[in-house]
């Protein structure tokens, strides 16, 4: 087993809320509890994916391994290094190490800038490069790995004369200037044509394999997180709930959110049409400056009982081959779900209650 | 026996008068809608979608204008209603449209019951008190309980609000409604909650819906037929079964499009896509507008024009290699 490159160990991330007056006079404080206690570890080489709704934590946990925000507690080790309060210097390297590609390619270039001037940028920052022309040989080089080739018919491009899959690939080259370890790719083909999609997402792959490079693939998008991922963990209110092959983990996924999540997904099969599909989740997502009590999930949960409320948060359990999951009941409901299948007795839920 | 048809499209022509050129966005578009069906409109950004959407309300966003063709409701062609007429007795009336990103659409400022009854004012004589019955009964209808109606935008998820848009758009009872990518901006299980909420409401009600997204996936789940659009024209035209069954979609770009469809339960080395980039509209390619993507053309697909011609009962395609010739 390969040494990990990067390492979260409890990272936590709360935001302040601004307070009422009232508030301030009874010394009062909300937070907003975004990344609530995550641990993994990344292996050179692989790609992980975070995958969740919109609330979840996921993009700013990619923030924090960029290091664009400040970490409020836990640790970050890239490799072998903490790199949880570093700053001036030693931040500046860091930055250089772990790149991220961004959701909007479109809002993430100065559109003033041609498509040389954006991958030119990074190296004038970081000065790396003997002089201009060792910097040229370079932006084409890494133009032509992306696919925007002939690199002379993209360089004095802007931005808005690139279609939107050619503005990612300019993305994914700008990131790729300082030769990183890690990258952070937060939805980077969400906003791209599905026809295009697969076309971004195998290039990325392809420059993965060529260069060593580690992804870090924030999505909410189960379909493309299974075929781009290596492993996946799934994020709740801040926290990871199940983590495991991404195979595994959407075939034999253990955990009801995470069961509700791959309930919700619409596959282009026929004979699906208008079967209701019974979307096994209840109400929505709760604000994450009140997070419930016990496990985070139980007020949405079909299957919860009361220990799920009164005692302590279930952590993530190895179940074995690498696959973690935070629910203390995921056996019950696993039998539950074997016994509804074979004959047609009707699970245990709680709506009866 | 047929159901009656509700709407009917014939050559419909919306074009973009830009300085660039002009853009042929909608290029002669032909078909129809019964009653109480989801008829789904698929296709790559840019392929006139949306525009034919709008086209549908004769609503078109400047500097576009329909130049051509007509838009049959119920026998009557809207295009040669005034403007007011159209108001009056087609807009929301008879066909209503929840935009993208409809969630925008509801200002900020008002509270919901004051944005809903703007629009039953609008169309409707009603005691106030009916009026907040009518509206009670609507937002119950989509899930939503009575004291949304006091709430402002901000107050709601973006799930609540898509339900509120719903309820705007169908508490005038109208016969269609065109859906313009009402999910693309949810979370997968508040999409699938709309969806749901969208189907129960066809069999409920017995309203018609146009459902417009660029996802093939979400049409498989809720369109009876399903209408392909590939650069302003018709690609194909089929029934679910036709385009998602096991012989699979005539066309090579509807095959192609499904291929490039990510499965959640299939394990795949390599996901397929469509090289290349859809036609430039100012200037659309000559002959099949898909042969330059083409993987299986043709000699006289560079050429000659390609028509629409039915292959099967309900099941229309425009690809030469679908013809006996």
């Amino acid at each position: 087993m390969s040494e990990p490159i990067l390492v979260a160990e409890n990272l936590t991330k709360w935001f302040p809320v601004k307070r009422s007056v009232t508030q301030v006079m009874r010394r009062e404080r909300t937070w907003v509890r975004a990344v609530d206690g995550v641990s993994f570890s990344v292996e050179k080489g692989e790609i992980f994916g975070l995958v969740g709704e919109s609330g979840c934590g996921k993009t700013t946990t990619g923030k924090l391994i960029m290091k664009l925000l400040d970490i409020t507690d836990g640790r970050l080790m890239l490799q072998g290094e903490d790199v949880t309060h570093i700053t001036g210097a030693a931040l500046a390297q860091h930055r250089r190490h772990v790149q991220m590609i961004f959701q909007d390619p479109y809002a993430s270039m100065n559109p003033r800038f041609t498509v040389e001037d954006v991958l030119m940028e990074p190296l004038e920052i970081h000065n790396v490069g003997k002089d201009r022309a060792e910097r040229d040989v370079w932006v084409r080089e890494i133009l032509d790995e992306v696919k925007l080739s002939p690199p002379e018919e993209f360089l004095a491009r802007h931005p808005h004369m690139l279609s939107g899959g050619q503005r990612q690939r300019a993305a994914t080259a700008r990131t790729l200037m300082l030769n990183p370890s890690v990258i952070v790719a937060d939805e980077p083909v969400s906003m791209i044509d599905l026809s295009t999609r697969a076309e971004i997402l195998a290039m990325m792959k392809q420059l993965q394999r060529e260069m060593g490079l580690t992804y870090i693939y924030i999505t909410h998008d189960l379909s493309t997180a299974r075929y781009f991922t290596d492993r996946l963990a799934v994020m709740y209110l801040g926290k990871i709930i199940e983590m495991g092959k991404a195979g595994t983990l959407i075939d034999m996924a253990l955990h009801p959110y995470t069961k509700a999540l791959i309930g919700a997904v619409c596959e282009p099969v026929s004979g699906r049409v208008n079967r209701i599909k019974d979307v096994p989740i209840k109400g929505e997502i709760p604000a994450a400056t009140n997070i419930p009590a016990g496990c985070r999930f139980h007020p949405r949960c079909l299957y919860s009982v009361p220990e799920c409320w009164e005692e302590e948060e279930p952590t993530l359990a190895d179940v074995g081959d690498g696959h973690m999951v935070a629910c203390r009941r995921y056996r019950e409901i696993q039998a539950l779900g074997d016994a509804a299948r074979t004959s047609d007795a009707s699970l245990g839920l709680r709506r009866t209650a | 026996m047929e159901k009656e048809r509700v709407l009917e499209v014939q050559d419909l022509e919306l074009h973009y008068f830009t300085r660039k050129g002009v853009v042929r966005a909608v290029d002669k578009l032909s078909f129809f809608l019964r009653k109480g069906e989801t008829l789904g409109v698929v296709g790559e950004s840019g392929c006139g979608k949306t525009t034919m959407g709008t086209a549908l309300l004769n609503m078109p966003t400047p500097p576009g204008r329909i130049i051509g063709g007509k838009i049959l409701l119920e026998g009557q062609d809207i295009l040669m209603l005034s403007e007011s007429e159209l108001r009056r007795r087609v807009r929301w009336e008879s066909i209503a449209m929840v935009f993208q990103g409809a969630m925008n659409c509801l200002t900020p400022v008002y509270t919901i019951e004051k944005q809903m009854r703007e629009t039953l004012q609008q169309h409707r004589q009603m005691e106030k008190k009916d009026a907040t019955d009518r509206m009670k009964n609507y937002l119950n209808l989509v899930g939503l309980s009575d004291d949304v109606l006091r709430r402002y935008p901000h107050e709601l998820s973006g799930g609540m609000k898509q339900r509120v848009v719903i309820a705007t758009a169908l508490f005038l009872e109208p016969k269609v409604i065109i859906c313009d990518e009402p999910t693309t901006a949810l979370d997968v299980v508040v999409q699938a909650q709309i969806i749901n909420l969208l189907k129960d409401l066809k069999e409920q009600v017995g309203v018609s819906f146009i459902f417009i997204t660029h996802d093939l996936s979400i049409e498989a789940e809720v369109s009876d037929r399903i209408l392909v659009m590939y650069a302003g024209r018709i690609a194909e035209l089929g029934t679910n079964a036709q385009i998602y069954g096991p012989q699979g979609p005539a066309h090579p770009y509807t095959q192609r499009l499904l291929g490039a469809t990510p499965r959640l339960h299939e394990e795949v080395e390599e996901l397929a896509f469509i090289p290349g980039t859809p036609p430039d509209l100012v200037a659309p390619p000559e002959g099949c507008r898909f042969h330059p993507r083409c993987p299986v053309l043709l000699e006289r697909c560079a050429h000659d024009d390609v028509p629409l011609r039915e292959i099967e009962p309900d099941h229309m395609v425009a690809c030469w290699r679908c013809f006996d010739e």
